[in-house]
Order: structure tokens, then C-alpha cells, then sequence
């Protein structure tokens, strides 16, 4: 046990000894989450906004008013049909749209209950959810001002929002469950893999296997390090998540938890794999970023929609840990959701990491060769 | 019983085509300082793999400490102590960390075997606190074989310890290498320095994965077929040409400003008529005596004999 | 081969300091065209960096040099124009086969086509490569590596080829043959700088310089030296003078 101790300390003093190291298990995650935090929520401003104007009245156009009074708009001049307005957001001339019925007054009048239509571009989430936000605030606005002067009877104005090409508004947060599965997957797999590796190059795994000191607790005293960090480096996410984007995770933390444990088994596994096939440092690191990063950059689903992904190539995420993964932490950090919602999914992962780490145990050399 | 033995191990890479080793057998007595000489590619480095059981023999058996390599790893790894080819040190931690590092690998301490080290310890431990990357070959060297030693191994593996490091850090490590035979640790090592295995007890000569010979140095020298002379003249470059050129001599090969020369025939009036020969081919400078061989006599003698059916290589 | 009274190399308390460290200190010395010039040293002892120096790879300190008559500090282009280099680490390319290495450094020289055709096919029949010359360089013993690196070192008629540690690991008939390739080109008048670890290799240079702690303390034809530390082996002679070293590498 004693042995085990020393050589994980070991470890330690590896990783707090190469400054390029701490830099992607501490930096990376940082400047991604606040890359893309930023890049992505940033204010906006001069919308290209267009109106369909089905009602032409007092109403409809006292809003037009307050939206071309406003600066985060940039109206188009003349309104539109419901037709021309599809094929300007198609052409990209404009990010949102609002639509008056053609008896938006008369409603409004009568029932006290006016319907209009916001629809925005959900190509671009961010942008979308924000100019929704902002044009219910300019409706809202406008209907304030009605109630004050009618006094008794309240005015409600509903507005209905559509969103084109993305209704799901997937991609909003969504990168920091990807985020997550992509700093754990480099902390696992590709320092692990690598830290092995460099052994193997420097010769000192002829002596660590030439000693009384188990195989497998060799294995095992490379993987707790990286286990130990990359917990650290999912606490480090969801601190920046939560105090410095301002990100409510609304479900619940220890379920998160487990949930990465789980993952992170899954990753290790794979880094152990990767060093037993692979002699060189350089070659280590191809495989891991080649064979692993990529495929969870474009098949998790946090980049790109996998709705796109065209018919056999749908199937692939099924067969990453990552993609399995990113659901879980999706729907119970974001979503809210408890385990009964993830069960399967977190069954699955589950299931994979016990094979992987089965798999990479057979496989592990007692020799060199 | 012997502390190792070898009998008729051969090692193939790239699935047979490339032979390592060839049917090579021997034993190493209990306590004995025991060479592999041999250039790059002889197989010395496949044999220490083969016995510390990092690789496996394609065919034949070998025992370490009366233990197989093939089944028993487990207790040949609780007892030999292993040198690598290269320093196998941590170069990001220092050389007290090392040490630790490897006496709590073998589940002892520094304090449980210090008296084997000292000596060697002593010499590294100003610069305990200095990081392994920074030392000098020779350190390094030292600092490797104190982890090799630190948990008192019943055999010591030294694979080219020497090799890269100059001349003095070399007698150093000889020098030690000594002190610990005294220990009564068995210890092989391997090198291409072909004046280090006089200082071994008993060695094997190893050419192409095949064993050329094994003795003690002094009857690998003494089973030297030939008389042997040491000649020298002015023009090196062109004795060598006009030695060949004269059909009584066997063999002609420089050792630094001499060329040894052995002929065909034990007559004496050998090196007369070569003094002569010499003469008329307009050297100056001329000086043919006898000598003893060198180990790298013998080895160069025994190469040529057994590749003159395989020429080249 | 006319010879030339400019010395080949030439080194004028050349130093090189590093951060205060003087890696080479105040190295004087001069090697004559066609001479076998041994360098030896310790580890750490500034071997490398001199011959870095002298190879136009990097700036002296202070001091001057010239090589093949060419400045260090000036003319380090001219310089590589005349100098061939091999060492034990890196010599030729391993997934070219002998012929497309000899090819490729030939090119790298600025051979013409011509030249190339006769040299290699001159070389390849010197070494009995004949067989070997459509393989891969993998493929060869490493002795016949050395000897082809040699080779292909000096196809451009260098003034001075620069060898560092060049028969490290190799058999003894082969590190002979490799040393007859060294005195044939000297032959030619091409002067051969090497640097080893064997001190007994030191014995087959004309002259050899022994370096301790950046500086040169001795320089002298090995018999000389021999008889100057009353001893009979050049390994004592360096013994010796390097036993009081103060640096490692």
C-alpha cells in the first residue's frame, strides 16, 4: 500500500513539475468555457429585423414605433409577405421577424387578447434567444402602457415565438456538458496515455516491470492521479459555469458527479489502451487527438446538430462514451433532470466503461513485448 | 546451483526474420562479475531482456536464481536489480526522490541497505536535492546504479552501463563494479568496449546472437591460435595495403599506430623477411615485435573465422 | 593533391560562453591539410560546442577561427560548402535506399547530374554495395551504415570532414574498415576532424587535442603524449588529464 502512496505521489510531482501539463489540465478548461461563454452570449446589437404586417393599424403601428426607436434593431423598410419574410431569413438579409395577424387590434380590442408572432433565425441560438428576449420586452412594454391608460380591463398580449432551422435551441449551453466530456476525455485519455508512453520512451517501465510491483498497481497508480484531476478539473467547469457565466445548474450535483466518475473510468481505460498499442509520445498524442477529440467534437452533438449527420453516420455517437455522456450531464445540469430521466443512458456509459476497463486490463503487457 | 543459466535460448523479431539470438547457452556462477562483449546488434540487450523477464524466448529455457523466466516472473522480479541501456531515471525528480522512489518500489527504505551504496551514495549525495535531467552522464550513471542496488538484488543486471560516457566516468564505474563483486552480488554486464572485459571474471563473446566464446579473459586470449606481432612504419595507410599485398601474413588490422599481424605460417623468420618485404616496398620507420594478444584479438580472430562462409556483415 | 599551406583549421582563442559559462575557453590550435585530427574530451568538456563553432552552426563568443580558410563569422556559408559532417546520431536517411541518400546529399551539395552517376556508382563499388544499392538503409548492418555515411559525408570533395563520435556500438573489423575509408580520405588530402570515446581509436590520429573544462590541455601526436605521461595507453593519458575535471555535461 505503502508502494502504491509513493508512486502516486510520484505521479504528482510529474504533472506539477511540466508547466505545458498544467496548462491543459488548469488553462485549457478555462479558456474554453470562457471562449466560448463569451464568444457565444455576447450582447447584440442592430438586428436586421423585418415586419409582417397583416393588421395595419394603431396598434401594430405604435410597436413598429418603439422598434425603430430601438438600438438593438435595425428595421427593414417596407413590410413584408409571410412568403417574402421566409426567403429573406433563408438569404440571411435578416435574424428575426415579427408578425401582426390580420385581426390583432380587433382581438386586442375585443377579448382583451392579442396574438403576434416572433420568429428568429435558430440557427445561431444565442443570438435567436436573445432577440426573443428583446422583442417580447418591446411587446411587453407596449402593453404596459395599454393597461395604465384603460385602467379596470387588462390588456394581454401574447407573443408566440417560432424559431426556424433549430427549434430546439440546441447549442444555447449546451457546450458545457461538450466542454466537459472534451477536458475529461484530454485529462484521461491523452495524459494518461502520454505519461505512460514517456515511460516506456525513457526506459523506466524496463524497471518498474523488473520489480516486485504488480503490473496492474502500476496501472492503477497512473490512473488515480489523473481520476483526482480531472474530478478537480470538472469542479473547476461548473465553478466558471456557475459564477462567472452565471449558468444555474439545476439538477443535482452529486448525480453530476457520478455521472463523470463513470465517464472519467471510461476515459482512463482508453488512455490505457492507447499506451499499450503505442510506443512514442508523439504517436500517443496523434491517436488520442485524432482518434478520440475529434470524434467527440463532431459527433456529441455540441458542435454540430447530429440531426445533419447524414443516414449511417447517425449511428456513430451511439458508439461514444462521450456522446452517452454529454446526454446525461445535458439533461440533468441543464434540464433539471433526476436520475430516473438518465437512467438508461448512465446504464449504458456504465456498461462501456466496464468494458473498456476490461478490455484494457487484458491487453496490458506484463512484458515488453 | 547457478545463478543464471541459459540453454539454447533463441529470440526472433518481425516474426522470424530478424534473429536476435541464436541457441545461446551459459551459466553464471553465484557471486561472479560475468561480461556479454559484443558490438550493437550481437543480442546482448535481448539476453538481459530474455533474463529479467521483460521479453520472452522463442525457444529454449533460461533460470534466474533457480527461478524460470518464463513462469516464475513474479520472484525473479522480487530479486534481480536491473540497469537498462538507458539511464532509466526520473529526470524531473532529483536524485533524493529517485532513490526514495525506487527503495519503496522494492518495499524497503534507504536506511535498510545503505552500507551496499554508500560508497557510490556518498559521491551523488552533495547533489541530492539537484533534479536527475541535471546531472552529469557520470551521475546519472551513479544515481542508476543506487536504485538498481537499493533493494540488495541477489543478481544485478547492468545493460551497457557504460556506453556514451567517457573515460573516466568509465573507470569509475568499474572500479565500483568491483567493490560490489566483493558484496558477493552476482552481477552481468554488457558492453562494446572491448578493454572492459578484462575486468570482468569471466566473459562471452557475442557476434550476430551467436556466442563466439565464453572463458575467462585470460584463456580467450591465451586460445589465440597465432603468434601475433605489432608492426609499424611512417605510412600507416600504406603498410596496411602492402601487409595484405604479402602472402605469409594471415591478418592485418590497426591498433593504433601499430598494426597487429599474424601469418599463416609459424616460422621464425617471420617478422625478418616482413622487415625485409617492408624494406623493399620503401618504409621507413620500420618496427616488427612480438606481442601478446588483446581480447580484441581474439574476438576479431573468431569473427572472421566464423563469418567466412557468411561474408560481409 | 597540391597541398595548400593555409592550415586547414584554424582556432585562435576561440571561446564560448554561455549565460557566463564558458562552455569553450580561449581554445588555440591549428590542423594541417590531410592531417587525422582526434578531439577528445569528457562529457561536458566543450567538445561539441567547438566543433559547432568550427562547423559555421553557431557564433563564437570571441576569438577568431577559420576553416578551410574561411571565417566563422563571416563566411560560415562558404564554410558549409566545405566541410562534410557525419555523426553517430544522425547520418542518413533510413527509408531512402543507399542510392537515393547518395542522390539526395550529392543534390544537397550541388553535384550535377553527371557527377552524381559516376560517384555513387564509385561508391557503391568501393563498399561492395552492389546488391544493397535499390535497399532501404533499414535494411543494412549498422556497420555498413556507418561506412555508406561516411562515404556519401565526403562525396563532395569536402576540404575537411567533421566526424562526431562516429564508431560508437560497432564491431571491431568494422571500426577498422571504417577507420582505412578515414585514412584513404586523408589520402586525398582530406582532413578528417573526429571526435570519440574510444581512447584507444585516439592512437590512429596523427595528432590529437585533449580537452579539460572548455580548455585545451594537451595537443600532441599520440606517441608524444604517451611518452610525456609515461605511459603506454593513450586511456591514461586521458585519465589523467581529465581526472581533475571540475564539470559534467
Amino acid at each position: 500500500m505503502k508502494q502504491l502512496l509513493v508512486f502516486i505521489r510520484k505521479e504528482f510531482y510529474h504533472v506539477f513539475r511540466d508547466r505545458r501539463t498544467l496548462l491543459i489540465l488548469f488553462g485549457l478548461p478555462t479558456a474554453q468555457i470562457l471562449l466560448f461563454g463569451f464568444a457565444l452570449s455576447s450582447e447584440v446589437k442592430n438586428i436586421n429585423l423585418a415586419v409582417v404586417d397583416f393588421a395595419h393599424d394603431q396598434a401594430t403601428q405604435h410597436i413598429i414605433g418603439k422598434l425603430q426607436a430601438s438600438r438593438y434593431f435595425h428595421l427593414q423598410q417596407a413590410p413584408l409577405s409571410y412568403a417574402a419574410m421566409e426567403t429573406a431569413f433563408r438569404q440571411g438579409k435578416i435574424k428575426a421577424a415579427l408578425v401582426f395577424p390580420a385581426n390583432f387590434s380587433a382581438d386586442l380590442g375585443h377579448t382583451g387578447r392579442g396574438q403576434l408572432q416572433i420568429v428568429a433565425d435558430g440557427s445561431d441560438p444565442n443570438t435567436a434567444s436573445t432577440i426573443t428576449t428583446y422583442l417580447t420586452a418591446i411587446v411587453g412594454d407596449y402593453q404596459r402602457q395599454l393597461n395604465q391608460a384603460a385602467g379596470a380591463l387588462p390588456f394581454q398580449i401574447v407573443p408566440e415565438t417560432r424559431l426556424l432551422y433549430n427549434p430546439e435551441m440546441n447549442g444555447s449551453l449546451n457546450f458545457i456538458p461538450g466542454v466537459l466530456a472534451l477536458v475529461l476525455m484530454i485529462v484521461c485519455t491523452t495524459l494518461t496515455s502520454v505519461s505512460i508512453v514517456r515511460e516506456k520512451e525513457r526506459g523506466t517501465m524496463e524497471v518498474l516491470l523488473v520489480s516486485p510491483f504488480r503490473p496492474l498497481l502500476v496501472l492503477i497508480a497512473k490512473a488515480v492521479p489523473y481520476l483526482v484531476l480531472s474530478l478537480l478539473d470538472f469542479t473547476l467547469i461548473l465553478l466558471l459555469s456557475v459564477f462567472v457565466l452565471d449558468v444555474e445548474i439545476r439538477g443535482s450535483v452529486m448525480l453530476l458527479y457520478g455521472v463523470s466518475t463513470v465517464f472519467i473510468v471510461a476515459c482512463l481505460s482508453l488512455g490505457l489502451l492507447i499506451s499499450n498499442v503505442t510506443a512514442s509520445q508523439q504517436v500517443a498524442m496523434l491517436v488520442s487527438m485524432m482518434g478520440m477529440m475529434l470524434p467527440t467534437l463532431l459527433f456529441t452533438g455540441f458542435m454540430f446538430p447530429l440531426e445533419n449527420l447524414p443516414g449511417p453516420l447517425r449511428l456513430i455517437p451511439n458508439l461514444l462514451p462521450s456522446h452517452w455522456y454529454y446526454l446525461v450531464v445535458k439533461a440533468v445540469m441543464l434540464k433539471g433532470l433526476g436520475f430516473g430521466a438518465v437512467w438508461r443512458e448512465t446504464l449504458i456509459l456504465l456498461g462501456m466503461s466496464v468494458a473498456l476497463l476490461g478490455i484494457s486490463l487484458r491487453n496490458f503487457n506484463i512484458r515488453l513485448a | 546451483m547457478d545463478a543464471v543459466t541459459l540453454e539454447h535460448i533463441t529470440k526472433t523479431y518481425e516474426k522470424g526474420t530478424v534473429r536476435a539470438v541464436e541457441d545461446v547457452s551459459f551459466a553464471v556462477k553465484p557471486g561472479e562479475l560475468f561480461g556479454l562483449i559484443g558490438p550493437d546488434g550481437a543480442g546482448k540487450t535481448s539476453i538481459f531482456r530474455i533474463l529479467t523477464t521483460l521479453l520472452l524466448a522463442d525457444s529454449g529455457t533460461a533460470t534466474v536464481g533457480g527461478h524460470d523466466v518464463r513462469t516464475d516472473y513474479q520472484a525473479i522480479r522480487n530479486t534481480v536489480g536491473y540497469m537498462p541501456g538507458r539511464f532509466s531515471l526520473y529526470q524531473d525528480l532529483t536524485v533524493q526522490e529517485n532513490l526514495n522512489f525506487f527503495a519503496t518500489l522494492f518495499d524497503t527504505t534507504i536506511a535498510a541497505n545503505y552500507a551496499l551504496i554508500k560508497d557510490i551514495y556518498e559521491q551523488i549525495e552533495p547533489f541530492r536535492d539537484r533534479r536527475a535531467g541535471k546531472l552529469s552522464g557520470g551521475m546519472k550513471q551513479k544515481l542508476a546504479l543506487c536504485c538498481a542496488l537499493i533493494h540488495k538484488p541477489t543478481v544485478l543486471f547492468l545493460d551497457e552501463p557504460t556506453t556514451g560516457v567517457d573515460a573516466v566516468s568509465r573507470k569509475e564505474f568499474w572500479a565500483m563494479l568491483g567493490q560490489l563483486r566483493q558484496q558477493g552480488i552476482t552481477i552481468l554486464v554488457s558492453t562494446p568496449y572491448m578493454d572492459e572485459a578484462t575486468l570482468c571474471e569471466r566473459i562471452a563473446l557475442l557476434q550476430g546472437g551467436k556466442i563466439l566464446s565464453i572463458d575467462t579473459p585470460d584463456n580467450i586470449v591465451r586460445a589465440y591460435p597465432h603468434p601475433l606481432f605489432a608492426v609499424k612504419t611512417d605510412a600507416v595507410h600504406s603498410l596496411l595495403h602492402d601487409l595484405r599485398a604479402y602472402t605469409p601474413v594471415l591478418s592485418s588490422y590497426a591498433f593504433g599506430e601499430f598494426v597487429h599481424v599474424a601469418f599463416r605460417q609459424n616460422q621464425p623468420n617471420n617478422d625478418a623477411a616482413l622487415r625485409d618485404y617492408l624494406r623493399a616496398r620503401q618504409h621507413t620507420g620500420i618496427v616488427v615485435k612480438p606481442i601478446a594478444p588483446t581480447i580484441e584479438d581474439r574476438f576479431i580472430e573468431l569473427m572472421t573465422a566464423n563469418s567466412t562462409a557468411a561474408h560481409g556483415n | 593533391m597540391e597541398t595548400n599551406p593555409a592550415p586547414a583549421i584554424s582556432s585562435h582563442e576561440l571561446s564560448k560562453h554561455f549565460d557566463g559559462f564558458r562552455a569553450v575557453d580561449r581554445i588555440s590550435f591549428e590542423v594541417a591539410p590531410g592531417e587525422i585530427f582526434g578531439f577528445l574530451g569528457a562529457n561536458g568538456a566543450g567538445k561539441t560546442t567547438a566543433m559547432r563553432m568550427l562547423c559555421g552552426l553557431s557564433y563564437p563568443t570571441s576569438g577568431q577561427a577559420t576553416v578551410a580558410g574561411f571565417d566563422v563569422y563571416r563566411q560560415q556559408e562558404q564554410i558549409k560548402q566545405n566541410i562534410g559532417y557525419m555523426s553517430q546520431k544522425f547520418s542518413l536517411y533510413e527509408d531512402l535506399t543507399v542510392l537515393e541518400n547518395i542522390e539526395f546529399f550529392g543534390g544537397i551539395y550541388g553535384l550535377t547530374n553527371q557527377q552524381l552517376r559516376t560517384k555513387s556508382e564509385e561508391l557503391v563499388t568501393t563498399l561492395g554495395l552492389q546488391s544493397e544499392a535499390k535497399k532501404l538503409v533499414r535494411g543494412l548492418p549498422l556497420g555498413w551504415k556507418q561506412k555508406l555515411a561516411f562515404s556519401v559525408a565526403i562525396l563532395h570533395d569536402p576540404k575537411i570532414v567533421f566526424l562526431d563520435e562516429p564508431t560508437g556500438g560497432v564491431d571491431p573489423v568494422t571500426r577498422r574498415q571504417f577507420w582505412e575509408l578515414i585514412y584513404a580520405a586523408a589520402d586525398r588530402g582530406i582532413t578528417a576532424f573526429v571526435t570519440t570515446h574510444y581512447m584507444d581509436e585516439a592512437e590512429y590520429c596523427s595528432r590529437v587535442c585533449i580537452m579539460v573544462d572548455g580548455r585545451v590541455e594537451a595537443l600532441d601526436s599520440p606517441a608524444n603524449l604517451k611518452q610525456q605521461f609515461h605511459t603506454d595507453s593513450m586511456d591514461d593519458v586521458f585519465y589523467q588529464l581529465a581526472r581533475g575535471a571540475q564539470r559534467g555535461e
